[in-house]
């Protein structure tokens, strides 16, 4: 018995965007209507195959004529043309006889797409599926670089799909690049886009050195990129789940990987040696403690760096038995050298202002949100500098401890510093200042601006501004810490207990 | 301070917002402007931490008066401080779209001035994107809680999501690390989004040319793992959260340390395991039927971490199984730990034609050695003695250490 001879067709595209689809459905069609077994039917692509010329494959069959009435036609199920259309553009060579196989199987079997689980189906949609998966991989991984040319700006990008997608893709890059000049370039063919026009141009294929080589904005995307990476969360496997290597080449990101990758252990070690070691002043203050063990504590402070620079901690000074606390931002120049807060010029004004208001300088109890003075060396002159957030939070344990142990009944801070040290940081001084506020160290928190900005201030009638402010709002506090006594049996015990 | 290194600063400042998702809008390219989105969402690129690099995530300003504790950019801490202006934004998305580096923008922002003022800024943005550059890709816009009704109604118009973060899962929580934000105002600034959303949309029914309302709805995230409040807590607050504002999704973030972090904070990252068992959760409320009460017990707060919470239902329920595929409801098929809902699907359309055998369950890439337990087949019944008189989990692992022999052994006879 002689086997029946094997029909060779050639699926030969004439433009370098026809995936041949059409071609093989006229070829299958035709075979249908002549009952051609699929075992006896072998496709072949153009770009794969032998060349016919050389004869080594016969010429395609005469294509039968299709008779005109349309009951005779073959039906499939739409989901098997469209899922066949996406096929057809993937490399596989054995893609058009599969198609051919399960075309002839769905004749007979009008459900089986639905039979997933079929190898013939499950082959099927698996070709569908990666095609698909290959060009939402292609509308991501396109990197357009940007060149002048005459006619303007030209966005051009060199891209290898695993599967012959150009034409797929392109309706994707027309409508969301609509008004820019674009040309995508595959080794299998390439695409340009006319914005004037809105029409695309199908051309060649071209290699990698056609596409140009750099684009500025790139080292702007590489900073994005390795800003927004968390090296705490670091997962390389995912990444290349995602991301397989086969696209890494064209991306302008992957240059940054290795050392991304190898610093981020560090870069965690890093920042969790820094949050451990965040200063703070806690370990140095005593427990419990009265004025007097506070002020002798405080002189071994190393809560944080500063106390290498100053020449000494600078204690709060004032009775035991004071109502009205003041608390100013750090030691200045002459402070640090004498040991004394408020002794410089901006003490000068403060005293200057409580002699107007007939105020006692020493009724008060006077001291500091940070203890040690701050400074920028330049030549002989030590220049005041704004204690850091970490500083003023590290000094915070020793203004709470002399709050706990003075009891005032009403804190007048002075300046921003010390305002967000005990009122929180949404606290703005010139809008809030002189409102008296309850918080957990007072029953009445007040801030005010410090003197020295009033000494800093150029303008005359602006400082005349806020010294008036300062003074009012001195004034308010003095008064609100000698009003007779609303003061309560619990504020009594408060000062008895805290005398020393 | 030139652009690359505002960048740097604010993107960096940004990276510990999760979300990062472009789908659920669909907008036609305009013809004027570039852009559109189709309403899948594409992952432009991913950074060594698995994670998807979708939109251009930045902060519009990590200045903040706020001073909340878990937060990188509060008031209190020392990191660098950096502003962009709105032109800076709207120029660097729109040269990073144009060579399809990104599928749009996500904008958010430190609090300065007042919550009014920032959001302000941010609808700056996004207008000038839409309006002046005619902008179709995709823009997420962070709605600051706090602001005025009638900003989050503007936003909403041009972006295409808005999201409110509720931060960490209880009010109390917010006390203590968080001490500006309420739950209370957040909550109400999600039902502005969400009651404006639904005004718009039933208008829309009426008046087809209504304009779409943040057409991707609203999400959240919220931290876990900086304070000690269990899954169970957690899940319950998150039901609630979806039930609430139709949120589209709720971001988990496992607390990471960062730079000059406070020292109330724990000082290593929550596993990431934990992250995980919590979206498996999330993923069972929303796609699987299941409710929040069924997931933990109040005897077990916390997810298992070595165990993901659907098997731990199927061992706390045997009376519920083998289940039949092809038999069984799909709500039931759904219970069945190792299948997906979308496999679930396939199996309810392919059983109509054909009674599905273990192989088949094996082309459609499911895993036979863990779902054989539950299930029954067409040429398969699992071992009478499974799953119901299975040792009690805790006993199990501990004789898996002792001797894995035997219970590798008793694993065979069983599968």
């Amino acid at each position: 018995m002689i086997a029946p001879a094997v029909t060779s067709i050639l699926i030969e595209p004439r433009t370098p965007e026809d995936s041949g689809f059409d071609l093989w459905r006229n070829f299958a069609r035709n075979l249908l209507l002549s009952g051609t077994l699929p075992d006896l039917v072998d496709f072949h692509d153009a770009h794969d195959a032998p060349s016919p010329s050389l004869g080594l494959l016969p010429p395609n069959p005469p294509a039968p004529q299709i008779r005109p009435h349309s009951s005779k036609l073959p039906h499939v199920p739409k989901s098997f043309l469209d899922d066949a259309f996406f096929a057809a553009h993937h490399r596989s060579p054995h893609r058009w006889n599969l198609l051919y196989r399960l075309l002839w199987k769905l004749q007979r079997d009008k459900n089986l797409l639905h039979i997933e689980v079929d190898p013939w189906v499950s082959e099927f949609r698996s070709l569908s599926r990666q095609v698909r998966h290959d060009l939402h991989k292609m509308h991501a991984f396109v990197r357009f670089r940007k060149v002048q040319d005459r006619k303007g700006e030209h966005f051009i990008a060199w891209h290898k799909p695993a599967h012959r997608i150009l034409a797929l893709a392109t309706p994707f890059f027309a409508e969301r690049f609509a008004v820019m000049r674009w040309t995508i370039l595959t080794p299998d063919n390439s695409v340009s886009w006319n914005p004037a026009t809105r029409s695309a141009t199908f051309g060649p294929g071209a290699d990698r050195s056609q596409a140009p080589a750099e684009d500025e904005l790139e080292h702007l995307w590489q900073t994005y990129y390795s800003s927004i990476f968390n090296p705490a969360r670091l997962n390389p496997s995912v990444m290349r789940s995602h991301m397989p290597v086969k696209y890494w080449s064209t991306l302008p990101e992957i240059d940054l990987l290795p050392s991304l990758i190898t610093r981020a252990n560090s870069r965690v070690a890093s920042m969790v040696f820094t949050q451990q070691a965040t200063p703070s002043a806690q370990p140095f203050v005593p427990t419990n403690a009265t004025l007097t063990m506070l002020q002798q504590a405080l002189s071994a402070c190393q809560g944080c760096s500063l106390f290498h620079y100053a020449t000494q901690a600078v204690t709060g000074r004032g009775p035991s038995t004071a109502a009205l606390m003041l608390v100013g931002e750090q030691p200045g120049d002459k402070e640090d050298l004498a040991g004394e807060p408020f002794v410089g010029p901006a003490g000068e004004l403060l005293r200057r202002a409580c002699r107007e208001l007939d105020i006692a300088p020493d009724a008060l109890y006077m001291t500091n949100a940070v203890k040690h003075f701050k400074f920028v060396q330049r030549g002989k002159l030590r220049i005041h500098k704004n204690p850091a957030q970490s500083e003023v939070n590290a000094c915070r344990p020793w203004l709470e401890a002399e709050i706990q142990a003075l009891k005032p009944k009403v804190i007048l801070c002075m300046g921003a510093t010390s305002a967000k040290a005990l009122l929180g940081g949404t606290f703005a001084l010139m809008r809030d200042h002189g409102h008296p506020v309850s918080t957990r160290y007072c029953d009445e928190t007040i801030a005010t601006v410090h003197p020295s900005a009033i000494l800093r201030t150029g303008d005359k009638a602006k400082a005349q501004d806020l010294y008036g402010m300062m003074k009012a709002d001195l004034a308010m506090a003095w008064s609100r810490s000698r009003r007779p006594h609303v003061m309560d049996v619990k504020s009594e015990s408060r000062l008895s207990r805290s005398s020393p | 301070m030139n652009t690359q290194q505002k960048l740097e600063i604010l993107a960096d400042a940004a990276k510990y917002d999760a979300s990062c998702a472009s789908s659920g809008a669909t907008r036609a390219g305009n013809g004027k402007g570039v852009g559109h989105t189709d309403g899948t969402g594409i992952c432009h690129s991913y950074t060594p931490d698995g994670r998807c690099v979708s939109l251009l995530k930045i902060l519009l300003t990590n200045f903040c008066t706020y001073d909340c504790v878990f937060c990188v950019n509060r008031a209190s801490s020392d990191i660098r401080r950096a502003r962009f202006t709105v032109e800076e934004v709207v120029s660097l998305t729109l040269d990073f779209y144009k060579r399809n580096y990104i599928e749009g923008l996500f904008l958010s922002s430190g609090i300065i001035q007042s919550p009014d003022y920032t959001m302000e800024q941010l609808i700056q943005v996004a207008r000038s994107l839409r309006l002046t550059h005619h902008f179709g890709g995709y823009i997420h816009v962070k709605a600051i809680p706090g602001c005025s009704g009638s900003l989050i109604e503007t936003a909403g118009l041009y972006a295409d999501r808005l999201s409110a973060n509720i931060e960490l899962p209880t009010q109390q929580d917010l006390v203590q690390l968080a001490p500006e934000k309420r739950s209370v105002v957040i909550e109400t600034t999600m039902h502005q989004i969400h009651s404006r959303k639904t005004e718009m949309d039933e208008d829309r029914r009426r008046i087809r040319s209504t304009p779409k309302f943040a057409p991707a709805g609203q999400s959240t995230q919220m931290v876990v793992g900086a304070t000690d409040t269990t899954d169970h807590e957690i899940i319950h607050r998150a039901a609630s959260l979806y039930s609430s504002y139709r949120l589209r999704r709720i971001y988990y973030t496992g607390f990471s340390p960062y730079p000059q972090a406070d020292r109330r904070l724990p000082l290593a990252a929550t596993p990431l395991v934990r992250e995980h068992r919590l979206y498996q959760a999330d993923w069972l409320l929303r796609y699987y039927g299941f409710q929040a009460g069924e997931i933990t017990t109040p005897d077990a707060p916390d997810l298992d971490l070595s165990v993901d919470p659907k098997t731990l239902w199927a061992r706390r329920h045997p009376e519920a199984f083998p289940i039949d595929v092809n038999a069984a409801p799909r709500e039931t098929l759904l219970r069945v730990p190792g299948l997906g809902y979308r496999n679930v699907d396939r199996i309810l359309a392919i059983r109509r034609y054909h009674r599905l055998t273990l192989e088949d369950l094996r082309r459609l890439r499911v895993s036979v050695k863990s779902i054989s337990p539950w299930i029954v087949t067409a040429d398969y019944l699992p071992h009478p003695s499974l799953p119901p008189q299975q040792p009690p989990l805790q006993q199990l692992s501990l004789n898996l250490e002792a001797d894995p022999g035997t219970i590798s052994s008793t694993l065979d006879g069983q599968l």
